[in-house]
């Protein structure tokens, strides 16, 4: 069992692109780590960099208490489940998960052994014979992640692990795949485009853009105190309504109406500031009678999300999304007030985008 | 998203499309340049040198046999005037032309085209059949197709004098060109055939349909839907089957050039010249032609396949 | 339209008129084409049928059943050996451009060497050009001055020379079409460069090569003039030139030999391409001959 550590990390391409710039970050052993981000925002070039696949340009690397930075892939003690799993194809399921094994000169009759035990625990019983084109895209999953565990690495590595899923089957190997990390307690790295996916299954996340990290945190931390406007906009399934405001006596003017700053940025604001005011939708109340601090509004779309709905409703000149519970749901047109909810209202930087306080 | 919600600052970077790296396995440059050297050294000295080997050797006295094969000597272009100046030259090019254009250009695509368009509709045994048999005379080593031919053309038992009732007619004496232009499309018809069967497939049907239902005849249908369809396969077939035919060296197997050169077709007239003849020099001088028209056939076939990507 | 019936007389007429002109036409279309059927068959009958006769002459008849031929054919020195000939260079020339080809091809693929698909384009333009008709002079010159005539090496490297381009080029294009993340995966494990080829490339690429490792054999196993032009004697010979041979200068050709020997000697590439033909379609006749 090994921690991640990542100094300075530079990743660049010939030409100087710059897939990875400047990346510090801390894994802790055992810990479940999600790289959340856009596509193409350096994730998955991270990845594998710590997994030896890319050369890393400038920084280092330290896996455990070795410094891994130049060394091979083979010698690191990870292991990685590809997106697309890379199960060998001439292989039969026994001899993919033995692969590793079959390197490290274990005999046959072990580690086949090995294998079966280590399919058993992933419900792969009976299929030992099978080769990967006969197995469903769920058990091709559970097979490379078996293959991946079978050498007891000290870093897992999973490349959008559940992207090649049907979408009913990825909720069952998500909790799958949290079972597994946490019996086997091994540091594992995963990468996604899908912040659900990362809130649901990490213990930190690492939100990334450009090649450049945006926040490490929890997913309580980077959902209710994201760094700056990206990671309020990534994070969430509605996206934070994020409106442009100005500090005006020490109150908020957001439009026509204005709104009390949010507690304890009161210090850090100063008159007339170009600032963003961030609420997310589902704080959001919609109410039909005036009350202390509601904004006059007017419902323009509604949109039905099952157990609730998502407004878009007019104040003024700006537009906010609101969730509305599904026995409230008003119908486009209504006049009504929108009450935010104070103490999750968030206060950016116009300029420099980061959150003040 | 809503209209006033902030967009990220400007200076937003694009991301970089995702590259991989391309050394997957850790082969390092060096240990793949010692992956790739053998095969370019044989190709190096068996391919590549002989053609350059040409333009020197073209320029000498080199003789198979006697003095010259010992110390030859430069004669610069002497071989090029006397292969110029040789009406023996002329007439094999001559012959060649005559061959390329009636088997190759006219007979292999015309009817390839005509055997591709008549099994198009049908199936089961008879389109197997017909397209077996054009198959296996392409399939077939060439020195038995030839020997086939010899005895299908035989001048005393021949089958072809016994169908025709013409006991006794010398056809490779009386008619050798047209002997072996007949044989080279049975021969090499099966490459026209495939093309502009796989062509004439890909050719979508609500084009067609929407021909007859204007009326178009079927001749109509032919060239207003089906030829511009398949242009760019007319092409690529006509150069392939040109660089191919003008190569071919399969027809010196039925008449050996003869009788008296009239099917002494450029191959079989290097040949001649060079090796039973003994004169190397000469015969790498016409040598050295016959690679220059090889590669202006095959530069006209890149322009035509990158035009065609392009597209 | 209206609901009166359609079968006024000029309607008919027209229709008609136009049935017979299609009828006609279709007809001497059939007629064209089965005379060219038939020019097909003629010959490719008598490949067939004459090795079976106890008295096969050089036209086409119903033969006399006998296997009679084989048996002969078979106390023949030479025929046999010409066969084994045969197959010494189309195996030898397989094993050297399939092995080269594969390795260049595998680094081609995966290597960013400069100027690579350059190379791979300028390689494949000359194995087009330098055809073994245009490059026989220079060609039969360099291997004499190696002192290879009538040696199988110098014929199996003229071979191999004018047929790795194109291996090579399709081989790249295989080797293109493999998943890196295989090699990546084995590579994560602390398999070394050759480990992965031989646990996981050269397995993940075995259709390729086996497709390859055919094509070439057929492609040698025809070929006439170069081991024409580069062997002397008559126990090297391969069967391709023993064939010529055989109906040029035995004086009285033996009908009874040749048509066996003829047909034994294309059995195995007709064989072979009619078990291909149904894997991989027009891809092998279109590199079966150039």
């Amino acid at each position: 069992m090994a921690g991640i550590t990542a100094t300075q990390l530079v990743k660049e391409y010939p030409g100087g692109v710059r897939g990875v710039d400047e990346v510090d970050v801390e894994i802790r052993d055992g810990e479940f780590f999600a790289l959340l981000g856009p596509s193409g925002c350096g994730k998955t070039t991270l990845l594998r960099s710590i997994a030896g696949l890319e050369a890393i340009t400038s920084g280092s690397l330290v896996i455990g208490d070795r410094d891994v930075t130049n060394a091979e892939p083979g010698v690191r003690g990870v292991a990685m489940v590809f997106q697309d799993y890379a199960l060998f194809p001439h292989m039969d399921v026994g001899d993919n998960i033995a692969y590793p094994l079959r390197i490290k000169r274990v005999k046959r009759d072990e580690r086949r052994g090995t294998a079966a035990k280590v399919a058993d625990g992933l419900s792969l019983q009976g299929l030992i014979e099978r080769r990967p084109g006969q197995l469903s895209g769920g058990q091709q999953q559970r097979v490379a992640l078996a293959r991946a565990v079978a050498t007891r690495p000290d870093v897992l590595l999973l490349d959008e692990p559940l992207s090649n899923l049907d979408a009913r089957l990825r909720l069952e190997a998500r909790t799958f795949l949290k079972e597994l990390q946490r019996d086997l307690g091994v540091t594992t790295v995963f990468v996604t485009h899908d912040q659900a996916e990362a809130l649901a299954l990490a213990d930190r996340i690492a939100v990334m853009r450009a090649g450049k990290l945006q926040q490490i945190g929890t997913p309580r931390e980077v959902f209710q105190r994201p760094n700056n406007t990206f990671v309020a906009g990534f994070i969430g399934s509605n996206p934070m309504n994020l409106l442009p405001a100005q500090v005006r006596e020490s109150r908020l003017a957001v439009g026509d109406a204005t709104v009390s700053l949010p507690p304890g940025t009161e210090q850090l604001v100063r008159e007339g500031q170009d600032v963003v005011w961030g609420i997310r939708p589902e704080y959001v109340r919609w109410v039909t009678a005036e009350e202390a601090g509601a904004i006059p509004a007017e419902v323009s779309v509604v949109e039905n999300l099952g157990a609730s709905v998502l407004i878009v409703v007019n104040a003024g000149d700006r537009k906010l999304q609101v969730a509305v519970p599904e026995d409230q749901e008003p119908a486009p047109g209504d006049r009504g007030w929108i009450v935010p909810q104070l103490s999750k209202t968030l206060l950016f930087d116009a300029e420099t985008t980061e959150r003040i306080g | 998203m809503t209209s006033s919600t902030v967009t990220p600052p400007a200076g937003r970077v694009t991301a970089p499309r995702r590259r991989r790296a391309d050394d997957v396995a850790g082969l390092g440059k060096a240990r793949a340049g010692l992956f790739v050297a053998p095969a370019l050294i044989i190709i190096g000295i068996f391919l590549l040198f002989p053609a350059v080997w040409t333009v020197w050797l073209g320029m000498t006295d080199y003789r198979l046999t006697g003095l010259q094969a010992a110390s030859p000597e430069f004669v610069g272009l002497e071989n090029y005037t006397e292969a110029l100046t040789d009406p023996a030259f002329w007439n094999s090019l001559w012959l060649t032309l005559i061959f390329v254009v009636a088997s190759g250009i006219v007979g292999q695509t015309l009817i390839g085209f005509g055997l591709a368009w008549s099994v198009r509709n049908i199936t089961g045994w008879v389109k197997a059949l017909i397209e077996g048999l054009v198959l296996a005379a392409w399939v077939i080593p060439a020195s038995v197709a030839s020997f086939l031919w010899l005895a299908l053309l035989d001048r005393r038992t021949g089958t072809v004098n016994a169908l025709l009732g013409t006991e006794g007619a010398a056809w490779l004496i009386d008619h050798p060109m047209e002997a072996i232009i007949l044989f080279n499309i049975w021969v090499g018809t099966a490459f026209s055939m495939q093309l502009f069967s796989s062509a004439l497939s890909a050719v979508p049907p609500s084009q067609i349909e929407s021909a007859k239902m204007v009326g178009a005849s079927g001749w109509q249908q032919l060239r207003d839907v089906i030829v511009p369809n398949i242009k760019g396969h007319i092409l690529t077939n006509t150069l392939l089957i040109t660089l191919w035919t003008f190569n071919t060296f399969t027809p010196y197997l039925v008449t050996a050039g003869g009788p008296n050169g009239k099917t002494e077709i450029l191959s079989v007239y290097i040949y001649e010249t060079a090796i039973p003849g003994g004169q190397l020099g000469l015969g790498a001088a016409i040598s050295l032609i016959m690679l220059l028209i090889n590669l202006v056939i095959a530069l006209g076939y890149v322009r035509v396949a990158q035009g065609r990507r392009k597209r | 339209m209206t609901a009166t019936p359609a079968k006024t007389g000029p309607v008919t007429s027209v229709a008609r008129n136009r049935t017979v002109r299609q009828y006609v036409a279709r007809v001497l279309f059939a007629v064209l084409m089965t005379l060219v059927g038939v020019l097909f068959a003629l010959p490719m009958v008598w490949l067939v049928l004459a090795p079976f006769d106890a008295t096969p002459t050089l036209s086409l008849e119903w033969p006399d059943w006998t296997l009679d031929n084989f048996a002969r054919l078979a106390e023949n020195p030479y025929a046999l050996r010409s066969i084994g000939n045969s197959l010494i260079l189309g195996v030898g020339t397989m094993v050297i451009v399939v092995g080269l080809g594969a390795l260049a091809a595998y680094a081609m693929s995966r290597i960013r060497i400069p100027g690579r698909d350059g190379i791979l384009y300028a390689l494949l333009l000359l194995s087009s050009i330098v055809t073994g008709t245009a490059a026989m002079v220079p060609t039969f010159q360099i291997i004499t001055q190696l002192g290879l005539i009538n040696n199988y090496v110098g014929v199996l490297l003229v071979l191999a020379g004018g047929i790795l381009p194109t291996v090579i080029f399709i081989l790249k294009d295989f080797m293109d079409s493999i998943p890196k993340s295989y090699e990546e995966s084995a590579r994560l494990y602390g398999a070394g460069p050759f480990r992965i080829l031989r646990d996981v490339v050269a397995p993940i690429a075995r259709p390729g090569l086996a497709f390859i490792s055919i094509w070439t054999i057929v492609q040698v196993w025809g070929n006439f003039l170069v081991p024409f032009i580069l062997l002397r004697s008559p126990d090297l010979q391969p069967a391709a030139v023993l064939m010529y041979t055989f109906y040029t200068e035995s004086g009285q050709a033996d009908l009874r030999l040749i048509s066996t020997f003829a047909l034994l000697f294309s059995a195995p590439v007709l064989i072979i391409y009619f078990v291909v033909n149904r894997r991989y379609g027009f891809r092998f006749h279109g590199g079966i001959k150039s």
